[in-house]
């Protein structure tokens, strides 16, 4: 019925069990169509868990790194208390945000109020789930995988503007109404970069984007065309830096001029999660670009046989993860070094800078192929 | 056409409905505790009316009753980024009323601490105009180099900030040996430090963006509100108490006054970088004709003024800060001393600048101003 | 604000910008990755833990303490200058009469809760009986202990 065109061992080590298990079923239960659905709902709950892994678990040690890094830059220490080199200080601060008061101010829209925070949090695990993370290790490998990445996005895009909005407090709709027309605007340069990067690998397919990158650090897309690569990987770097609401682009949140924006009136738990939402979708935007444009899981091997060897002993997950924070500390070096433009400013360069570039990026890519091959 | 309320003067019909907002007494990108009240067509700002008074202390009636030297030490305490400086302008004003000389050491010591003084109060300058764009990393750099030149002040007069320092006739304590160490090393770590944050700052095209053009003061405004100091100069006004005035040594000291013509933001912004080259300039002649001996104070006298009025005027970081101090009995309590902040008019001139800016580019222009309300409100 | 350009102009300043932008840009991130790879340019200092080390500098302005010889003996005389010259009143000099008639300190009360630590006692006495000690760990939880005697005998007088 279902054949899953990705083999794991134990998505394999289930569907191989599972009809040996309801052999101690009685008689009328047993069924090779129960069988399948059953094993394949194991299989189903354990991918959930291991993509709720992998952000949830991520999350602690991006805010730890976030507030590393920052210090770092700002010639200090960051947290050293808690814990080893203040290891735990995440943990302390998320047990205090979970047990504050969780109240919606008075003429908000309760129901909206509450559903704003989870709403943005489907868009970042719906993407983690699409994403390889090893040659075996991807838990839905959809032939359509980029557009469908392009589409999610939009439920980013939709939580904010409903958390703004059903606030009831004239700046949370201000910073959600701007937030709203910036993530609109870089979504297209987004889509412009995917669609280049589909141009280079021939298909949508997540999976195959990644396997036509193999071979040495020469075949990665960000150094196979020569400029137009490295060119592409900045602009997807800018486009994803606005679309998460990341300075230098965090005009919604990091309001001086204002207050908080679109989460001023909330506290706690659903703080919680859209500050949650915002590290996840870091992770998930630089596993897109580690997929897109740095290889993915395949080890940087350089051509020489001998250091090849040993290169490729480490598990490509590994290497994903590393590049994944690699990208991750360049995003957090960005967003301590930048000042932030003004809004209008922010649509100009938007309009009148990135979308040029990004079309005229497109036609050199195009032109590159046919000339190249 | 709806009611004003008070203060707001500016009358038009329009068909957009404009509405106020408070930049209140707390706010994030703070400059002291200062109320804005905006009147805004959109995002887009129609008139501004400033209210403060909310960090009024009554030094100036405090002082009725104080002794000169007491009201040295509350003077700290009204811009308290350059509380140096403060003291220096109440102390020239009593020492033309005690008519005492000051000895050579003592003043190449004021010249160093009031340079000392620019610098730091420069530094906080560029720590918040980053920080108030966005940039939070500047806040940190900016005050990083401040905490030498506090430790410098603490090791020369007792207090990081509230100095105490200047007295009539020279100062309080001699400077200790290391001191001139001390201000070598920093001066030389400075260069460094300023050749890393000008790069941050000074050609990134965002930060060009966000403060050419923008607040533009021009030369006659300037003038007409009073405004001095870094706001004046970078309108084009060739105005320097130390050049038009000359106090203490200036007038022996090689240095150069920059002016810059536009009067837009970014002009502030490179005003008070190009003063904190020449500030080093001068602590570094001051560094090569220090003398080593020598009395820093002149015959200590009791504090006791004749009858009379008397004016001192003198360049703080922020512009032309001013002690009027009026004796009516010859004593050692004042009849009145009034401080003239150089602030209070760069608030008054921030509706001017403002008018037809967003509330971007209202914070911008504020941090460029680098206005420090409690001067304002004493 | 908006001035009015030719089109030749608006692109010329286009082209510009497309090369000094991103120029400025990478200068603004070399200072960062300046900063964050020089560990050794941290400034922060571990507070409690290296309090065995830590020396104010000796013209520090701490707390008002009097001074005393070994055998707690005190210079004050009573004279009253440093409870004049104190701008806020935090000094109160009660005196005494002692057994020969003299007028001697009694109790010298500090209120430590309003003083400014600006040091002006301590220039006013002319026998150099206080001092400002470079104590600055001088929070507490009890505001009655802000109230406080500082001298333990008698004054000389």
């Amino acid at each position: 019925m279902y054949v899953p065109s990705v083999t794991h061992p134990i998505g394999d080590f289930v569907r191989e069990w599972v009809p040996k298990l309801s052999a101690y079923l009685p008689e009328q239960l047993q069924s090779q169509t129960l069988d399948t659905i059953v094993a394949f709902l194991v299989n189903a709950v354990i991918c959930v868990v291991a993509v709720c892994a992998v952000n949830i678990g991520s999350a602690p040690i991006l805010i730890y790194m976030e507030r590393k890094v920052c210090a770092h830059v700002q010639c200090r220490l960051g947290p050293m208390r808690l814990g080893w080199h203040g290891t735990i200080q995440t943990i302390a601060d998320v047990i205090k945000m979970l047990f504050k008061e969780v109240y919606a101010p008075s003429g908000a829209d309760k129901l909206m109020f509450y559903l704003a925070p989870l709403i943005v949090l489907i868009a970042p695990f719906m993407v983690a789930a699409l994403i390889p993370f090893d040659k075996n290790l991807v838990v839905s490998d959809v032939s359509m995988g980029i557009p469908l990445i392009i589409a999610v996005n939009g439920f980013g895009v939709l939580g904010i503007l409903l958390g703004g909005w059903s606030s009831n407090n004239k700046y949370s709709l201000l910073g959600a109404l701007r937030s709203g027309a910036q993530m609109i605007s870089y979504e297209i340069s987004f889509a412009m970069i995917l669609l280049f990067v589909v141009m280079i690998s021939g298909s949508t397919n997540l999976m195959t984007i990644t396997q036509s990158q193999a071979g040495t650090i020469a075949d990665w897309f960000i150094f196979k065309i020569p400029v137009l690569g490295f060119i592409g990987f900045i602009l997807f770097f800018i486009s994803s830096t606005a679309e998460m609401n990341r300075a230098p682009f965090d005009i919604a949140e990091a309001e001086q001029e204002l207050t908080g924006g679109y989460h001023t009136e909330y506290n706690g738990t659903p703080f919680a999660m859209f500050y949650l939402a915002e590290y996840i979708a870091l992770v998930t935007n630089s596993a897109l670009a580690t997929t897109c444009f740095l290889g993915g899981f395949h080890a940087p091997c350089i051509g020489v046989a001998l250091v090849d060897n040993y290169l490729t002993m480490v598990p490509g997950v590994v290497w994903f993860f590393a590049k994944v924070f690699f990208m991750i500390w360049c995003y957090m070096m960005v967003r301590w070094t930048f000042v932030r433009p003004r809004v209008d400013q922010l649509m100009d360069f938007e309009w009148k800078f990135l979308l040029p570039v990004n079309l005229l990026l497109l036609g050199a890519g195009a032109a590159y192929i046919v000339i190249c091959g | 056409m709806s009611t004003l309320p008070p203060g707001f003067r500016i009358q038009r019909e329009t068909n957009t409905e404009e509405f106020f907002i408070n930049m209140g007494p707390q706010h994030p990108s703070t400059h002291g505790a200062l109320r804005l009240a905006l009147r805004m067509d959109g995002e887009t700002i129609v008139e501004l009316v400033p209210h403060f008074g909310y960090i009024h202390r009554g030094m100036e009636k405090q002082a009725e009753s104080m002794s000169y030297l007491q009201y040295i030490a509350l003077s700290d305490r009204q811009d308290y980024l350059t509380a140096i400086q403060n003291n220096l302008g109440v102390v020239i004003a009593l020492e033309k009323g005690m008519n005492v000389g000051v000895p050579e050491k003592a003043e190449y010591i004021r010249v160093m601490l009031q340079e000392l003084g620019r610098i730091a109060s420069h530094l906080v300058f560029y720590g918040c105009f980053g920080g108030d764009l966005g940039g939070q990393t500047c806040l940190l750099f900016g005050f990083k180099e401040r905490e030498m030149i506090h430790d410098i002040l603490e090791e020369v007069t007792g207090s990081r900030l509230t100095t105490n320092f200047f007295r009539p006739g020279g100062s309080r304590y001699d400077v200790p040996d290391t001191f001139i160490p001390r201000v070598k090393a920093f001066l030389d770590h400075l260069e460094g430090a300023m050749r890393d944050y000008e790069r941050f700052l000074s050609k990134n095209i965002i930060v060009l963006e966000r403060s050419v053009g923008i607040g533009i003061l021009s030369k006659e405004d300037a003038i007409a509100y009073g405004c001095s100091g870094p706001v004046l100069r970078a309108s084009g006004v060739n105005f320097d108490v130390r050049r038009a005035n000359p106090y203490s040594i200036y007038s022996q000291l090689d240095f150069d006054v920059p002016v810059f013509q536009n009067g837009d933001c970014y002009d502030r912004y490179k005003i008070r970088i190009a003063e904190i080259h020449e500030s080093m300039k001068i602590l570094r002649q001051c560094i090569d004709k220090f003398p080593k001996e020598g009395p820093w104070r002149s015959k200590e006298k009791p504090v006791r003024l004749p009858v009379g009025r008397y004016y001192s005027e003198i360049e703080t970081a922020k512009g032309l800060y001013a002690t009027y101090v009026v004796a009516a009995t010859t004593g050692e309590k004042p009849y009145r001393i009034h401080t003239r902040g150089p602030s209070f008019p760069h608030i008054a001139a921030l509706n001017k600048m403002v008018q037809g800016h967003k509330i971007s580019d209202l914070v911008t222009i504020m941090a460029t101003l680098d206005p420090v309300i409690p001067e304002i409100d004493r | 604000m908006q001035e009015n350009l030719t089109l030749i102009q608006y692109f010329k300043r286009y082209l510009k910008r497309c090369i000094t932008g991103p120029w400025s840009l990478i200068c603004g991130l070399s200072v960062s990755l300046k900063y964050f790879l020089s560990p050794w340019k941290i400034v922060t200092e571990q507070y409690p833990e290296n309090r065995k080390t830590l020396k104010m500098h000796e013209r520090y302005r701490g707390r008002l303490e009097m001074v005393e010889d070994e055998q707690g003996n005190n210079r004050c005389t009573a004279c009253g200058m440093c409870e004049r010259a104190c701008p806020n009143a935090s000094i109160n000099v009660l005196s005494t009469k002692n057994i020969a008639g003299k007028k001697v300190l009694g109790r010298y009360v500090y209120h430590f809760a309003s003083c400014t630590q600006c040091g002006l006692c301590v220039e006013a006495c002319p026998f150099g009986a206080i001092v400002m000690s470079p104590a600055f760990e001088v929070a507490t939880t009890d505001p009655s202990s802000l109230e406080m005697i500082l001298n333990k005998k008698e004054g000389q007088g």
